[in-house]
């Protein structure tokens, strides 16, 4: 069974999951939008960035916002100088990690979405008298959906499964940046196999049932992609 | 209320549109060109969809461009059917027809939601996803979405290249009556001389982003200097109206400013205008006004202009009481009866169709 320790470790990952999720969606938006329609000419160099954490080990990832957000670093220093408590091994930390961690799959299917509604619905819109915002809700999201469906779940299920950014710059502090993977590893390193087993398979288990639903789900709105 | 249009923009480095046109406020006005010239990019230039037009744009009264400033597309009141239909594929048939009228204050809706239905005839697809229609329901469905934003002009990019020749002569009874029942000027792009010929009022020819000529669609044709006059196919357009029906020959005569063509009995009203057509080759002249023939239509002509075609041909333009014919007969024939511009003589009208 799990110990009181593991329901910390997952409200933790819960809480943090949702959170990075929430905000890459706020951020990812815009930024996809732009990927998907800007004509910039160094916008290969910003798609290159984005896409760096799929290549990259995230440890190294880790390292670096280790070494700008720790105490001696620039970010650190920063923080100190206001008077504030330096960002790594906290909770907001990890989400400052996660963030950039995740960017990846929630900014690629958001730009694949948008690039492949096409100039032509929003075209149509503005002659149906709809203004720019008006057009990006009422064509852009409903058209979209299935892009968003996408990037919600690899966003949050990525961030679940982080473990290496999170052990450098989160630490493994209980309770407060302690995520389940690190459980996990925390258990199997004790030789505690049973609770490993048990948040192993219950991880396997969501990440599983949350691809099927978002297959599910997208099949049952590809009339809008036609 | 009419359209003045002096717009200029650039696609690339080899194409250029640059035009200055005033257009009728109302009736149906065809852009007319071959592909490339620039047909779509005027249209889009007019709807404000190219941020690159420069010049001048009134519309009824309203500028919409000028040296000052440039209205975006959603400001402006133009109702736009794109080449493919282009419907919102998340939404309703009835969902796709409200979304434009929904944006629209309700001082300026002349065109109900109801009205643009019944026009289209969608009453019955009102319920449907655009999926589920077929592609000549589909551009019907655009149509009446245009139209339900009560536009001060409309803007048609080939609604009909895209479909089928059987969508084709599914649409073409709608677009045919939506001059007669909507006063609201309609531009219509299309290649097709045949679409033209039915449709439109007046005509616009286009040729490499230049405006090449412009006028009524009946002259357009007739023009010897040209292209629509020449060629096989070269026809003169005739605006005719019903005057009477034969019930024992089953004909029917429909009067013109040069006389009175018979053509087999048509269901229309009296007082119904129509278009005919008379093809250049289905037009033989003589000097003397033949008796004994079983050719009904025949009409006092004046020569207006003469021209050779190939090797062995002759397009003759002719003034019928004002209404130019053309016929095509052969150098031979045109040298044996001494035609010149200037002479009388009789044009025998072996067919003519009645378009619309």
């Amino acid at each position: 069974m799990p110990t009181p320790a593991d329901l910390d470790a997952l409200i933790v990952t819960l809480k943090l999951a949702t959170l990075t999720t929430a905000i890459l969606l706020l951020l990812g938006t815009p930024l996809a939008w732009w990927l998907a329609h800007s004509r910039w000419r160094f916008k290969a160099l910003i798609e290159a960035s984005i896409a760096l954490p799929l290549v990259l080990p995230p440890t190294v990832l880790g390292f670096y916002l280790l070494m700008l957000l720790g105490a001696h670093g620039p970010a650190g220093r920063l923080m100190d100088t206001l008077g504030l408590e330096p960002l790594a091994f906290s909770f907001t930390g990890l989400v400052i990690g996660s963030v950039l961690y995740s960017l990846p799959f929630v900014v690629q299917p958001l730009q694949n979405a948008f690039a492949a509604i096409g100039p032509r619905p929003l075209e149509v819109a503005a002659t149906l008298r709809a203004a720019p915002l008006d057009r990006f809700v009422t064509v852009v999201l409903p058209l979209a959906r299935p892009g968003f469906v996408t990037a919600t779940v690899l966003g949050f299920a990525h961030t679940v499964g982080e473990f290496g950014v999170v052990l450098m710059i989160g630490g493994n502090i209980p309770g407060e940046t302690q995520v389940l993977s690190i459980a996990i590893y925390d258990h199997v390193e004790a030789l505690e196999y049973g609770q490993a087993h048990w948040l192993s398979a219950g991880l396997l288990l969501f990440s599983f049932v949350l691809l099927l639903t978002v297959q599910g789900f997208n099949r049952r709105f590809s009339v809008l992609t036609p | 209320m009419n359209i003045r249009a002096r717009l200029r923009t650039r696609r690339g480095d080899d194409f250029s549109l640059q035009v200055d046109l005033t257009l009728p406020g109302r009736g149906v006005t065809a852009i007319f060109g071959p592909s490339g010239c620039g047909k779509t990019t005027l249209l889009r230039a007019i709807a404000g969809l190219d941020p690159a037009v420069t010049g001048e744009l009134r519309v009824g009264g309203e500028t919409w461009q000028d040296a000052a400033r440039r209205l975006p597309p959603h400001r402006r009141a133009v109702g736009y059917v794109f080449q493919e239909a282009s419907l919102f594929p998340h939404l309703s048939v009835k969902a796709n027809i409200e979304y434009g009228q929904k944006r629209i204050p309700l001082d300026q809706q002349r065109i109900t939601v109801d009205d643009a239905v019944a026009l289209l005839g969608l009453e019955k697809l009102l319920q449907r996803r655009p999926a589920q229609l077929s592609g000549g329901e589909r551009q019907r469905v655009a149509i009446a979405r245009a139209l339900a934003v009560s536009p001060k002009i409309l803007l048609m990019d080939e609604p009909l290249a895209a479909l089928d020749l059987a969508r084709k002569r599914e649409i073409m009874p709608y677009l045919e009556s939506l001059p007669r029942k909507l006063a609201l000027p309609i531009l219509y792009v299309s290649h097709s001389p045949g679409e033209v010929a039915r449709l439109a009022d007046e005509m616009v020819l286009l040729d490499n982003g230049r405006v090449h000529a412009c006028g009524p669609t009946t002259e357009i044709f007739t023009r010897l200097d040209l292209p629509l006059a020449h060629g096989d196919k070269a026809a003169a357009l005739i605006d005719a109206v019903v005057v009477a029906h034969d019930d024992r020959f089953a004909l029917t005569a429909l009067e013109f400013s040069g006389g009175r063509f018979l053509v087999s009995r048509k269901d229309l009203p009296i007082g119904h205008r129509a278009r005919l057509r008379v093809i250049a080759r289905d037009v033989s002249l003589t000097l003397e006004r033949q008796r004994d023939t079983s050719i009904l239509n025949i009409f006092d002509a004046r020569i207006d202009a003469l021209h050779r075609e190939g090797a062995s041909q002759m397009l003759v333009r002719l003034d019928v009481g004002g209404t130019a014919l053309l016929s095509r007969i052969t150098r031979k024939s045109c040298e044996a009866l001494r035609l010149a511009p200037g002479k009388r003589v009789h044009a025998q009208v072996k067919t003519v169709a009645l378009l619309a």
